[in-house]
């Protein structure tokens, strides 16, 4: 069990503006200096969850009986207060690098920003730490790589300049949505098995978010499962396999695996009570 | 069921030669994949033969009939293409009865409204569909409509286009579910292109695997499980979808 709890979430309910249901409901968990996977289908919420502890959702209504990073209460928070946290202390791994770094700007320079904006230093400091951090992330000839544009490298590259960025500061969470379904399944091991040495050799708390269960499975220690805004199933990665959920083992049973026997695949009956509050098995 | 055969297949972009010479065939009835990482040439394979990329040389043939010299409404009647993403292939001010209608007309089919409906019975939606705007579906049914809209010429050979990887599994489960009772009811002949090796292993009899434009091996289905491939690059895709899959 964690030692010591890094994010306390009791509660959480989110609703986008203009909309009757909330995308979230009552969503409670604990995250200590743990990997903690969150998968489900799209839609499901699990990406609002992790823009929700980030605040970086300013137009939804965010209600929680707690939501605490540390010793900080996220829901009462000043932006200038975040401000200092994201990036700092808390960071999020975007999905796709083609998309989430910066087009016009060196990748070194976009990584030594990190330093720059959280820590009083120069800038000759800065791009040192930032080619110490990328050699962190196996990147081989990394004074050559921070000079680089975003289009000019791989998206594998491009992923682990994602991930440097992200860790330069010592973030005490890491929140890392969907970070490797861009990327083609030969570098996606290697990205995830990066990621995960300095997460555990950090001492961080991760949460993934991901639709899939393989990776969670593989990367997490524990695993939430979320059906249409709610918890449905929480149990350790290494017993999904014996998830009791209905839902949890649908999505499990529906997943074509190699060397199957063909048969067709088993498809998920959805149960209208899986809607209801309260619907999780525990 | 028809025969699909690719010889030397020639494509550059500007002067980036992206297919130097791909060359495989399909035998009738089966299903072919075509594997590999991004930018490998998988997806322009079918474009080229479905002549959506012109300026290729080499020869495509279904049945010993050049797609090239074959006029252009036969063509799409022998061939037809499901793309990756439903949420960007259909269009989105058409109604489903537009989107379905349009190839009727062009090629000057009667019995529309017959067409139309069994067209959608065969990939289980129902006729009031027919009404509906893309919106008004989700992904899976989406899919459907385009696996619907590809059928309703009848062809005999089907180019997918990785038709599931935008889909959640449990969606995902469906349309494959869905593929194969389509192939075996009207006897079609797949060549999909994936890179999901699961995927691949429950759809595809044979499947070749691409890098930088070159097909590096041929493999059979069975070749994943135990990775028998030969070729370095083949072997180190194979291997690493089995330890994905496998935990550590």
């Amino acid at each position: 069990m964690p030692s010591q709890t890094i994010l306390d979430v009791r509660n959480l309910s989110i609703r986008y503006r203009g909309t009757h249901r909330p995308a979230v409901r009552n969503v409670s968990f604990t995250l200590g200096r743990e990997r903690l996977g969150i998968v489900g289908e799209s839609g499901s919420g699990k990406s609002t969850v992790g823009r929700a502890i980030l605040r970086l959702l300013p137009t939804a209504e965010i209600k929680a009986d707690r939501l605490r990073f540390e010793d900080i209460d996220l829901i009462d928070a000043s932006e200038r207060q975040m401000l200092k946290l994201r990036g700092n202390r808390m960071s999020m791994i975007l999905q796709d690098p083609k998309f989430s770094l910066n087009p016009v700007r060196t990748c070194g320079r976009q990584v030594a920003e990190a330093y720059l904006t959280h820590a009083s230093g120069s800038r000759a400091e800065a791009r040192a730490k930032a080619i110490e951090m990328l050699e962190a992330v196996q990147i081989r000839d990394a004074a050559r790589v921070y000079d680089l544009y975003p289009h000019e490298v791989s998206g594998g590259m491009g992923q682990r300049i994602m991930i440097a960025m992200m860790l330069l500061t010592d973030p005490d969470l890491v929140i890392a949505d969907e970070p490797t379904s861009a990327l083609d399944v030969t570098v996606r091991l290697q990205v995830l098995r990066i990621l995960d040495g300095l997460v555990r050799d950090k001492g961080i708390g991760l949460i993934t978010i991901s639709h899939d269960l393989n990776l969670v499975r593989n990367f997490c220690d524990r695993v939430l499962i979320m059906y249409a805004g709610q918890i449905v199933e929480s149990c350790a990665a290494s017993e999904l396999d014996q998830a009791q959920h209905p839902y949890t083992r649908g999505l499990i049973a529906a997943q074509p695996r190699i060397g199957g026997n063909r048969t067709p695949l088993p498809v998920l009956d959805r149960q209208p009570d899986w809607l209801n509050d309260g619907a999780a098995v525990l | 069921m028809k025969a699909v055969e690719v010889r030397n297949l020639y494509m550059k972009f500007g002067e980036l030669v992206v297919l130097p010479d791909v060359s495989f065939s399909v035998t009738p009835g089966e299903c072919f994949g075509l594997v590999g990482e991004s930018g490998s040439g998988k997806s322009t394979v079918l474009r080229c033969m479905s002549l959506l990329q012109k300026g290729w040389d080499g020869t495509v043939t279904i049945d010993g009939e050049s797609v090239q010299y074959m006029p252009e409404a036969e063509r799409c009647r022998s061939l037809q293409m499901v793309f990756q993403d439903p949420y960007g292939s259909l269009h989105p001010r058409h109604s489903i009865r537009t989107t379905l209608s349009e190839p009727l007309v062009i090629n000057g089919l009667t019995d529309r409204q017959a067409r139309m409906e069994r067209a959608l019975a065969d990939v289980g939606l129902p006729a009031e569909f027919l009404d509906r705007y893309p919106h008004q579906l989700s992904g899976g049914q989406r899919q459907r409509v385009a696996i619907a809209r590809a059928l309703i010429l009848e062809p005999a050979v089907l180019l997918l286009d990785e038709p599931t990887s935008a889909l959640d599994v449990s969606v995902q489960a469906e349309i494959l579910n869905l593929l194969v009772r389509l192939k075996d009811e009207k006897g079609l002949t797949f060549l999909m292109v994936s890179h999901d090796l699961a995927v691949v292993d429950h759809m595809c009899d044979r499947f070749a695997v691409m890098q930088q434009g070159n097909i590096v091996e041929i493999l059979d289905r069975a070749a994943i499980a135990g990775n028998a491939a030969t070729q370095p690059y083949a072997r180190e895709l194979i291997a690493a979808s089995l330890e994905y899959e496998h935990a550590l």
